[in-house]
This record gives structure tokens, sequence and C-alpha cells, in this order.
């Protein structure tokens, strides 16, 4: 078969609104959204403009009104919670804003819980884990509990507990939102390093410097995507980096 | 670039290929190098307006060249520098006139215009932070200058972000 590379991810007519007190919130507002294997897409947009209302309905964490959701093809409205729960671990990675990671458990166990869960030996989830953490240069973490690491520590070992079953899509939401600037570099840094080796990425992030990673970048206003662009291509003017740097006469 | 010059002589004298050594070394491989000729005519002009000197030096084999040292003018004009602060920096004014205007004009959207700005804004961010975690890891005053224009460029964006979403409200 000669067909174009499936998308990753795939979103037609994506509606959420929220009901809360007071009036309700459209969050999402009709979305359609493809991501192919190998992009590295962010998604920015003033807070409140529903973009990670998007990232949660994308990774099954809430649930659309009306909409429809692909993975690799599959179309997913008939899929249980537990279903979701499962597509988490193996074909969806998560990091999140404030890390999420099990406060009780070691660096090690967060990391080796996913691959356990999904049935990996513990052989090889101990495998996978040290290859992981010495990667993110946090070989002799280990024993740590995560209360007692930095946040761009904490943020690097809930990154390698979303990719420690290889999973195709990894979604990021501000995951550099809790970070000083040092922080934000770090993960700007990791993100692109997975993404060179062919990771799909699909990050939602306020910070245009974390975006301009990206190899595409989504404007998200008011629950619609309002831009949608390629950075970097042929018709990009790269002419604004001498401006910007250069000293006036 | 009169200042920055004016700067360098401060450690003593110099002729211009030397001073545009110098600065390159300073500001690393990223910052967009002036030509030897405009270094040269700025030279000239500091010498006219007596802020520098120049002593010609004759050279075997080449033409002479010219070795500046700051003058007591010169001295003084460079301490003036560092003792006021410097302007702060402007809003994109240009830009700002083109979209306070274009309803008006009705030759352009507004939104496609903040549009087109932002995607013009994040190439040049995205050619920075490529800058950025390219070679001159080792020169930190590279790093800062490259670090400073991406903060401004951000604040830029998040004002486009402002402007996108005051002007999508109906009125």
């Amino acid at each position: 078969m000669s067909e174009a590379p499936t998308a990753v991810l795939r979103a037609e007519g994506l509606v959420k609104t929220h009901h809360g007190e007071g009036a309700p919130a459209h969050a999402v507002r009709g979305v359609d959204l493809c991501v192919r294997r190998g992009e590295f897409v962010a998604v920015t947009g003033p807070s409140g403009a529903g973009k990670s209302t998007l990232l949660h309905l994308l990774g099954g964490l809430q649930r659309p009104d009306s909409g429809s959701i692909w993975l690799d093809g599959e179309r997913t409205d008939a899929y249980s919670e537990a279903r979701w729960a499962v597509e988490r671990r193996r074909r969806i990675g998560i990091v999140f804003q404030f890390f999420n990671l099990v406060s009780n458990l070691s660096v090690a166990d967060n990391v080796e819980l996913p691959a356990l869960l999904a049935g990996v030996s513990a052989r090889r989830a101990r495998a996978e884990r040290a290859e992981l953490l010495a990667e993110l240069g946090l070989a002799g973490k280990e024993r740590s509990l995560p209360g007692e690491l930095s946040g761009g520590e904490q943020q690097r070992v809930a990154l390698a507990r979303a990719l420690v079953n290889r999973p195709p899509l990894l979604l990021a939401d501000e995951p550099a939102g809790s970070l000083d600037s040092k922080g934000t570099r770090e993960v700007m840094r990791l993100l692109s390093r997975f993404h060179q080796r062919g990771q799909t990425i699909l990050l939602v992030t306020h910070d245009a410097r974390l975006a301009s990673a990206a190899d595409r970048v989504i404007s998200f206003f008011d629950g619609r995507i309002a831009d949608d662009v390629e950075l970097g291509g042929a018709a990009s003017p790269g002419a604004g980096v001498p401006a910007v740097l250069e000293l006036r006469d | 670039m009169r200042l920055p010059l004016l700067a360098l002589l401060a450690r003593g004298p110099a002729h211009g290929y030397e001073l545009k050594q110098d600065l390159e070394q300073l500001l690393g491989a990223a910052y967009p190098q002036p030509n030897i000729g405009q270094i040269y005519v700025t030279l000239g002009r500091l010498e006219k307006s007596g802020l520098i000197e120049g002593e010609e030096v004759e050279q075997s084999s080449r033409p002479n060249k010219k070795i500046y040292h700051l003058t007591a003018a010169g001295q003084e004009a460079l301490s003036a520098w560092y003792e006021e602060t410097s302007d702060e920096p402007r809003v994109r004014d240009e830009f700002f006139m083109k979209l306070a205007l274009a309803p008006q004009t009705g030759l352009a959207d507004q939104i496609t215009l903040i549009n087109r700005q932002r995607r013009h804004y994040l190439n040049t961010m995205r050619n920075l932070s490529k800058l950025a975690t390219a070679d001159h890891r080792d020169n930190r005053i590279a790093q800062l200058l490259i670090e400073g224009a991406m903060l401004h460029l951000q604040a830029d964006l998040d004002w486009l972000e402002r402007c996108q979403e005051e002007l999508e409200k109906p009125e």
C-alpha cells in the first residue's frame, strides 16, 4: 500500500462546553486537527482559550460533547474510560504542568510503574527506566522521592514516565508552566531532542519561546483555531534575526 | 556603534581591524558582524568630532594602518554614556499604526494582520532558539544577547495575543 502516512492523531468537529456555576463556558468550539507521524505541533493562546481542554479531549481525559477522535486511524468514540487508560499507557504519553508524580514512590518506581502496568517484564521496565533517566540527566536520582527534586528535575522524571512505553504520541500540557527560565530551556531542549529522533509531539503552551521549538504552531483563541502555520518552511523570512540582534548606529 | 567603539578603545590604542575582531569575539557569531567599512567610517567620524585620534603606522609590505586612541573628550563622552540609563525599547510602532488604521483604510483585516505578524515573529523566534542552542553555548555575552532578543519577542507575541483577544470581541 502506498497511501499517505496515517495521522497519529485526528480530530473532527470537537466541541466541549463546561457547565459549572454561572454561564456555560464554551472551551472548544468545533476543532478539526490532524497530527502526522513525526510532527512536533504547538498549540498556543491566552489562558482560558480552551487549549488545555483540547489536550484533555485528545488524551481521553475528558469526553467531547460532539465530534470524533482517531488514534492511528482508529475511531475512539466507543472507547470506555478503561480503554482510554490503556491507550494512555500504550499509545499516548502525557506530561502535565504540575508533573503529577506519585509523591510516595521513588523516581525509579514512578517511571517503571506505567511499564509494569502495561505488562512489561520487571527486568525490561528497569532497563527502559535506567536508559531514560540516564538520557535525561537523572542517573543517581533513582531512589529520591519527587519532593526531594527541583521542579525541572521532576518534569524530567515525568517526561521519562510518559515515554517509558515508547508511545507514538506525546502530549505535553504547559510542561514548563511552573518552571523558571532555565527549566524552560531544558524542557525545550529535551522535547526537541526526542522530536529529532522521530517522537510525535503535541504541546500546549502559552510560552512563545517553547512553542518556537515546534515545526508547526496552532494559534488557539476562544475555543477555535485562529491560525495554523509551519515554521522554518521555505517561505519563512529568517531576516528577522540579524535585525533584532544588531546594535543601533 | 560609536560608543561601543569608544568603549573598546578605553583599554588601549587599537586599529580598525582589531576592533572588529574584538567585537566579534565579545558578541559571538550570533551577532551580525559590522563590516570593516562601517567600522572605518565610524572611526573617521569619531576622529572628526575629536573623540579619538589616529596615528599612521608604516607597514613594510602593506598600506599604512592607523592606530586610534581615546582623547580626553572621548574619555568624557564614554563616562557620560555609562552615567546615563538607556531608553526603553519601543513598541513596534509601525505595526501598531498599521493595525490601528486598518479598519479606516479598508485595505486589510486586523486579525489577518495579526496572524501574519505572528507568523513572522514565530519564525524569528525559532531562528533565535536555534542560535541559542547552536555553537555559541560557551559565550555568555552572546547567550544573553540572544535571550534578551527572545524575551522581547515573547513580549511582542503576548501583546499580539492581547490585540487579537480584544479585537475579536464585538465592540
